[in-house]
């Protein structure tokens, strides 16, 4: 037999991790990657749980099929499937045209909810145009808690419909004590043509 | 055993696949955020971060930190969610800050919805502790949760800026979004963070304190 000789360098000189969970706890961990193709919605159904305390959605260059669309999402517990939550949100965004001809911040009142079921715009005016899209952050808290509200806070940036760039702050909470346990996000109208959402669980799993 | 040849070390094949913390000359972690600290509040008066006391590092270890608030629960109702600064290991929070704050809010009965500036949230030079969240309620589903990002405490030649965003479900039955920013006006390092409630106890919550790597 070969006698194999032991390198007392070997975990020194290590440089990329073992793909072993526990290592990844600390971090980002990416939990799930949907990828739009002229999809009607995109769905994360696993994966939300109390195994992080908090998650975070990053929605990167989603591209309508239609023009002047909003994108929103809206979350459901168990293995529901109405995604109609109730929501109290607010909502407010900077815009300024490509023309320089306006600029504005200002709340929205249109698109918040006031103990409301329906989809929350994320951002709104998305362009279809063939470079037009959106992308930005979610960030849900503890969807598992069985005692609180669910909060949550966005923030997307928008190549608008009429040329012009757009900053979307939503925020606000899902007025129930039922962990949720989904979330979709969607168009307004028409399908997602492209674009891609990573779910993440932040910092040290829980369970 | 061969006679005057070097001693056998016998492999074990689980060695590595069991790994539960990484070796200390590999990357800490995948990922740039670092989790340093959880600190879990039980009718907790304060909630403290003291670098070099019970595993916080709060130095300049990283040059940006995370503070992570989960469903933060007020003894008492209509309360302020607050932190301050120090450059004594704790011994005073009283760093002086100049600050500001905005925040949207919006009831559910639908019938306020604003975006304002609060001149009484923000700080001219104080040492008194910045509010990140007003009006908390501390009704059994009422809580705030949000972030608070500070860059880098350790320095000492600039001032210690920082930026919040809470997401607060107020007493009145509404949503705050909250926006504070502003810096400690010390060059001096800041070693230490204290969050607490405007009175009363920290019944419940969660502060989870992270590291952002710049490499």
């Amino acid at each position: 037999m070969a006698i194999k000789v032991a390198v007392n360098r070997a975990l020194t000189a290590i440089t990329a991790l073992p793909t072993a969970a526990a290592l990844t706890d600390g971090n980002l961990t990416l939990l799930t990657t949907a990828t739009a193709s002229s999809s009607a919605t995109l769905d994360f159904t696993s994966n939300i749980n109390s195994t992080y305390d908090s998650y975070v959605f990053k929605f990167i260059d989603m591209h309508p099929a239609t023009n002047d669309v909003t994108f929103g999402f809206q979350a459901d517990t168990g293995t529901n499937t109405s995604y109609n939550q109730t929501l109290t949100t607010t909502f407010f965004q900077a815009r300024h045209a490509e023309a320089g001809t306006s600029s504005s911040l200002a709340y929205t009142t249109n698109r918040d909810h006031a103990q409301g079921s329906g989809f929350q715009t994320l951002i709104y005016d998305v362009g279809n145009g063939n470079d037009e899209n959106c992308s930005g952050e979610l960030h849900l808290f503890q969807p598992s808690s069985a005692t609180f509200v669910k909060h949550f806070m966005s923030r997307a940036s928008n190549y608008g419909q009429a040329n012009e760039a757009a900053d979307c702050f939503a925020a606000g909470y899902f007025n129930t004590t039922t962990a949720l346990t989904r979330v979709r996000f969607k168009m307004s109208s028409g399908n997602t043509d492209a674009g891609t959402i990573k779910m993440y669980g932040v910092g040290p799993k829980q369970s | 055993m061969i006679i005057g040849g070097p001693a056998l070390t016998k492999y074990n094949d689980r060695s590595l696949k069991d790994l539960t913390t990484a070796p200390a000359s590999a990357p800490s972690s995948p990922g740039a955020l670092v989790h340093i600290k959880t600190l879990t509040a039980s009718s907790s008066s304060t909630l403290s971060f003291v670098n070099g006391a019970s595993s916080v590092v709060l130095d300049n270890t990283y040059p940006i930190y995370r503070f992570e608030f989960i469903n933060m629960h007020p003894a008492n109702d209509t309360q302020e969610f607050q932190f301050n600064m120090s450059a004594d290991s704790g011994s005073n929070y009283n760093v002086t800050k100049t600050t500001t704050y905005f925040r949207t809010y919006h009831n559910e009965a639908d019938s306020s919805a604003t975006l304002l500036y609060r001149t009484g949230n923000d700080l001219a030079q104080s040492t008194n502790f910045q509010m990140l969240a007003d009006g908390v309620g501390n009704g059994n589903d009422e809580c705030c949760s949000g972030t608070l990002h500070l860059f880098n405490p350790s320095d000492t030649t600039f001032t210690k800026y920082f930026t919040s965003r809470i997401s607060a479900y107020e007493n009145n039955n509404g949503i705050r979004d909250n926006y504070c920013a502003g810096y400690g006006n010390t060059t001096s390092a800041v070693d230490a963070i204290q969050f607490k409630f405007g009175s009363g106890n920290i019944d419940a919550g969660t502060i989870k304190l992270y590291g952002i790597k710049d490499a």
